[in-house]
């Protein structure tokens, strides 16, 4: 026998089902009145400092197949760098946007403003990326992976480093389109399947 | 809780403790889990920090569902709850005042979505969500009506047992967890699939709440206790580069 640890155990994870916009985007289930907004309706207010983008993409389950019902959260830093809370962050930056699949298309659209740089514990720079979390019926954990930019310099980023089959770097950039519009497709499973995350 | 364990990096998730991403059981995931590996890495500060939301927000019916759809003119149908309980994390410590999302089918086990089409009716006094923020303690409750059972297309004859979807946000982006609250002592709960995704019994446990009659009120209410536990942050005596990084 040996001592008691006393830590806890984290709660396990169960999907959110096919009706998570009740509970998260009521406005998109039909619950319109229940609130006065949907929360993280929008990461960024008027003013936010950086440039104004537009990301577009879908979901796409192992069948190939945009999924309708997916639920997505973002959370970045400002155009500086800095996360919303921490000293001399943008006001006008929350960093967190809440956004569906379209129920008809299969498409999702996050505009926000493109992050900055963000330094490591060690000091070392992250390049920018909008961190993405993923939602679904039939998802049981949902599953995580960044948003890194096709125009941006990549190649000392710390977690992209890291990815060894060299071409899975590209699941995890946006392309840029011209303008202030980028896609991003998400790949759950089997050709180009996007890299997830575990951190 | 300080600042400075605010700031600490997050303990690596036991993925052991959580359900199968991929279970035949469950069809669907068939189609939605990731085939290969999960990139592994100690988290950064995109992970460490995350969005945190202020008592403005909430509003005073928001965190009472048997009122809130109807703003307080009439009282939904159902079994008449409360569902409280604590946010900690691993370390035992509580989350404050941290935002907690609830949504669920009324007590006929429909849903008000615009996609459910389960012949039970919608109660016109029930809309289905509720929010709130923990106090320092990391304590919340709701008050709300017992969910129906109802019925799902995955195999011939699947039901899901009466249950709360949960939505915790904790103080960092990578606590982020959405799961399932159940009811002490209904048998669907052992022949749900999605429940038996998650492979260690004792983790199915931690989801089943039980009745606490010390919190139910007598000729109203009664009570169910629902504690989450979200990753804690680990401690950071002695901090090495990690190879490759
Ligand atoms: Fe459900």
């Amino acid at each position: 026998m040996t001592q008691k640890l006393t830590t806890l155990t984290e709660t396990a994870s169960q999907t959110a089902g096919p009706y998570v916009h009740i509970g998260c985007i009521p406005t998109f289930a039909g619950l319109g009145a229940i609130y006065p907004e949907d929360l993280g309706g929008s990461p960024i207010s008027e003013g936010a400092k950086g440039k104004v983008i537009t990301i577009t993409g879908s979901v796409y389950d192992g069948t190939g197949w945009a999924m309708r019902d997916a639920l997505l959260e973002s959370w970045q830093a400002d155009a500086s760098g800095i996360y919303a809370g921490q000293p001399n962050a943008d006001p006008a930056v929350t960093g967190f946007c809440r956004f569906a699949a379209d129920g008809t298309t299969g498409e999702f659209t996050l505009r926000t403003v493109k992050p900055g740089r963000v330094a490591m514990r060690d000091g070392r720079m992250q390049a920018p990326h909008i961190a993405i979390w993923i939602v679904a019926r039939g998802i049981n954990v949902g599953l995580s992976t960044r948003i890194y930019f096709s125009d941006e310099d990549n190649a000392t980023d710390p977690v992209l480093s890291r990815i060894e089959q060299r071409p899975r770097v590209e699941t995890m950039i946006a392309r840029a389109q011209g303008g202030e519009s980028y896609r991003f497709d998400i790949r759950l499973q089997g050709d180009g399947e996007t890299v997830f995350l575990d951190m | 809780m300080t600042d400075d364990y605010d700031t600490l990096p997050l303990i690596p998730r036991n993925r052991a403790v959580h359900p199968d991403p991929y279970d035949p059981g469950y069809k669907t995931t068939m189609t939605r889990a990731p085939s290969l590996p999960l990139l592994s890495l100690d988290s950064t500060v995109t992970e460490q920090t995350g969005p945190v939301f202020g008592h403005g927000v909430i509003g005073t019916l928001d965190n009472n569902l048997i009122l809130n759809w109807t703003k307080g003119e009439a009282p939904a149908v159902g079994e008449r709850i409360l569902v409280h309980g604590r946010v900690l994390d691993e370390t035992g410590r509580p989350v404050p005042e941290t935002l907690v999302e609830i949504w669920q089918a009324n007590a006929g086990g429909r849903y008000r979505h615009l996609k459910d089409t389960y012949f039970a009716p919608l109660d016109p006094n029930f809309g289905g969500c509720g929010r709130t923020l923990t106090d320092v303690q990391g304590h919340y409750q709701f008050l709300t009506i017992r969910p129906g059972a109802y019925p799902w297309p995955n195999r011939g004859n699947d039901w899901r047992p009466m249950h709360i979807h949960f939505s915790v946000f904790g103080r960092a982006f990578g606590q982020r967890l959405i799961t399932q609250m159940y009811f002490e002592g209904d048998p669907l709960i052992d022949r749900c699939p999605i429940v038996a995704t998650i492979k260690d019994r004792g983790q199915i446990e931690q989801l089943v709440a039980p009745l606490d009659m010390s919190r139910a009120k007598p000729m109203d209410f009664l009570a169910y206790k629902f504690d989450i536990v979200l990753r804690g942050r680990r401690q950071t005596f002695f901090e090495n580069r990690p190879e490759g990084m």
